[in-house]
């Protein structure tokens, strides 16, 4: 009872808490940051979006004066050949498409953690049949088998786009996570939890699974990328159901009835933009959180620049004598043969004093014998 | 050799698996392309049913072994049977016309594009943090923009506004195809732009992976020793640093292969290049489906062997897969 009316302001850990919060917050790379703002307000248009539509996005307005009307104050993105609002059609194909990119993501991110955990866990057989089901369909190139199954399909609604695209999508993620399982498995705090006696099912959820959610985390976004990319390309070529309104359909809408021939460029370039930025946003995210774990690869401001060279704490000291090599096109070429790593012939020794164009110069013409 | 082994047996496998896939998607799958017919043509009598199914020889005489035996057969003596909406012209004929086309300018941009990225990744990777890194966040941006939507802006700014470039097709209107100049050179001039599209949007992709594993190469130890030594800078990024770092972005390559050929087969849509992709398109709008199986063969078939030929590079170039033989 008492606890309730102590201020939160007073709650040490509360207050600690929020402090690392927003030191996490700090710490993400720039990339990261920007990525997950535009993530944000995607997600934002997909959840209030469809509330908020100024007009029914199919509703075909018959006026002459409103078809492909460009951008004005109650057509916020102009309007299609048939009168239709724009700008109602992206908030609710935004909807569609990150429904659909979600959905798939879940599935296949699923897929992928039970196939790739199973594989590494269960070793023997069961890891020689799943790795090479998940390589043999890793190597299938993945567009054309979907416009096949698709192809086939009579009702080529949004659910069967989903099913389809999940079954295609866990290869890659069980691979990547099957690799870091292997590495896992033979830590000591497996085998302690397995002398204790714990099953295997609960080693596999409590103890493998939470050590791998970053890696999980980077597949799943990885397969929500692929679940836009690949939709909106297989609605452009028309294996959707046209009738709704995704970024694709909107899309193949658009190019089918000759947007930009037309210069209507308000009905073409929004939706592809959406594509992209929401592409965008999903890269910059995982890059961020992959420099995140891995510190090599974050930006390098604290690099200076000494003798011309780019030089980052963690790099050497730098030596200023150089060997004898070759330049340029030729070096690059050269470096590719076997004899590369033979001929490494120390230069004259390198005087400090002297100025970096005499040191060249003297490079070029005498040779350490 | 025993990597070289163990590899073609997966292919093979994978090829079996393609193979097996693609015979029993048209027999779980509701629609067939005789219903299609019967149903374009509503006067067609219901005992006209079975004349067509033998007319295309798509009809499912015999046990499902036999049918599968057949189609094995079939597949390997290249018949693909006949196609449905060109009716007397043969599957196969139509893929030869197409994938001369498709192999030449899918191949020619992807290798460029992978020599080009890898290169500027060596560069980004090695100057960490100057200008290249820098533009990457933008080529990343041109990396999400679907292939289609670039190609379709590209096109109709460079070819229908500026005229700079020819707008679609593989060559000028009226040419007979052949091994004559004005033929070759209006097909370079109007591969010019698709190939471009292929290069701008895979470019990227290539320059991230390379540069993250050289940034990674460049901390190990030899590197440090290298640099150590007192070599040129050029000598420790080529020869030691960027030698190593090229062996992943190989293996990349044969798995990245089936993305290339998925953005081809679009960006042929867009630009109604005479290849394999839009040959695929005509297939799904007209429900051509034994053209659409045939071309699912063909591109897995080719991408397994462009597969094999990367593994046998890696073979030649990386000692340490040769010792150990195999992965």
């Amino acid at each position: 009872m008492s606890a309730t009316m102590v201020p939160i302001s007073a709650d040490p850990s509360a207050l600690a808490e929020g402090r690392e919060r927003f030191g996490l917050w700090k710490r993400l790379p720039m990339k990261a940051k920007v990525g997950a703002v535009l993530l944000g307000l995607f997600v934002l248009a997909a959840i209030i979006g469809p509330m908020v539509t100024p007009y029914n996005p199919s509703f075909q307005n018959p006026l002459p004066s409103l078809s492909m009307h460009s951008p004005n104050g109650s057509y916020l993105l102009g309007t299609t050949e048939s009168g239709q609002d724009v700008l109602s059609q992206l908030l609710v194909g935004i909807r569609i498409t990150m429904e659909l990119a979600v959905v798939v993501g879940v599935v296949a991110t699923s897929l992928s953690v039970i196939v790739g955990v199973s594989a590494a866990f269960l070793g023997g057989i069961w890891d020689e049949v799943l790795s090479l089901v998940s390589n043999v369909f890793l190597v299938i190139p993945a567009l054309p088998l979907l416009i096949l199954l698709l192809g086939y399909l009579p009702q080529k609604g949004q659910l069967a786009t989903i099913l389809v695209l999940s079954l295609l999508g866990w290869p890659w993620g069980a691979r990547v996570i099957r690799a870091q399982t292997m590495a896992i498995r033979n830590r000591d705090f497996i085998a302690a939890s397995r002398e204790t006696g714990e099953k295997t099912w609960r080693i596999l959820a409590f103890e493998i699974v939470p050590n791998e959610i970053s890696l999980i985390a980077a597949s799943f976004v990885n397969t929500v990328l692929y679940a836009i990319g690949t939709s909106v390309a297989l609605a452009f070529i028309g294996l959707a159901d046209l009738s709704s309104w995704s970024l694709g359909t909107m899309l193949y809408w658009a190019e089918n009835q000759q947007a930009l021939e037309l210069g209507a460029w308000w009905w073409f370039a929004p939706p592809g933009i959406a594509v992209a930025l929401m592409g965008a946003s999903l890269v910059l995210l995982n890059t961020g959180i992959d420099e995140l774990g891995n510190p090599r690869l974050r930006d390098a401001s604290r690099a200076s620049r000494i003798a011309g060279r780019r030089l980052r704490p963690t790099d050497p000291t730098p030596v200023l004598q150089t060997l004898q090599g070759r330049h340029g096109v030729l070096a690059f070429l050269h470096s590719f043969s076997r004899t590369s790593l033979l001929d490494e012939r120390p230069r004259r020794a390198y005087n400090d004093k002297q100025p970096r164009q005499a040191s060249s110069a003297v490079a070029s013409s005498g040779e350490w014998q | 050799m025993a990597f070289v082994v163990r590899r073609l047996v997966f292919y093979v496998v994978a090829a079996w698996v393609a193979l097996t896939v693609n015979f029993f998607i048209p027999r779980a799958m509701p629609g067939s392309a005789v219903q299609d017919i019967m149903s374009k043509f509503p006067n067609l009598q219901p005992s006209a049913y079975k004349a067509l199914e033998a007319m295309l020889g798509v009809g499912h005489p015999g046990s499902l072994w036999h049918q599968y035996t057949t189609y094995l057969d079939d597949v390997f003596h290249l018949n693909f049977g006949t196609d449905v909406i060109e009716y007397p012209a043969k599957v196969s004929t139509l893929l030869a016309q197409t994938i001369p086309w498709t192999l030449t300018l899918v191949g020619t941009a992807t290798v460029i594009a992978f020599f080009l990225g890898t290169g500027l990744g060596i560069l980004a990777g090695w100057r960490h943090g100057g200008w290249l890194d820098r533009v990457l966040p933008g080529l990343m941006f041109i990396q999400a923009i679907p292939y289609f939507f670039l190609a379709l802006l590209l096109l109709d700014f460079l070819a229908l506004n500026h005229h700079i470039f020819p707008i679609g097709q593989g060559y000028g209107y009226g040419l007979i195809p052949g091994w004559h100049w004005s033929f070759i050179s209006s097909a370079i001039y109007h591969s010019l732009l698709p190939a471009f599209t292929i290069v701008i949007t895979s470019v990227a992709g290539w320059m991230l992976q390379m540069r993250n594993v050289m940034i990674t190469t460049i901390g190990e130890d030899y590197v440090l020793a290298a640099q150590a030594k007192g070599l040129r800078s050029h000598r420790v990024v080529f020869t030691y640093a960027a030698r190593n770092a090229i062996l992943p972005q190989l293996q990349g390559f044969g798995l990245a292969l089936g993305f290339v050929v998925s953005g081809a087969i679009i960006m042929e849509i867009v630009f109604s290049y005479p290849g394999i992709g839009l040959l695929l398109f005509n297939a799904v709008t007209s429900d051509d489906y034994p053209l659409m199986q045939a071309i699912f063969l063909v591109i897995t078939f080719t991408v397994l062997l462009a597969n094999l030929i990367v593994d046998l590079v890696i073979v030649f170039v990386d000692p340490r897969v040769r010792a150990r033989g195999g992965t």
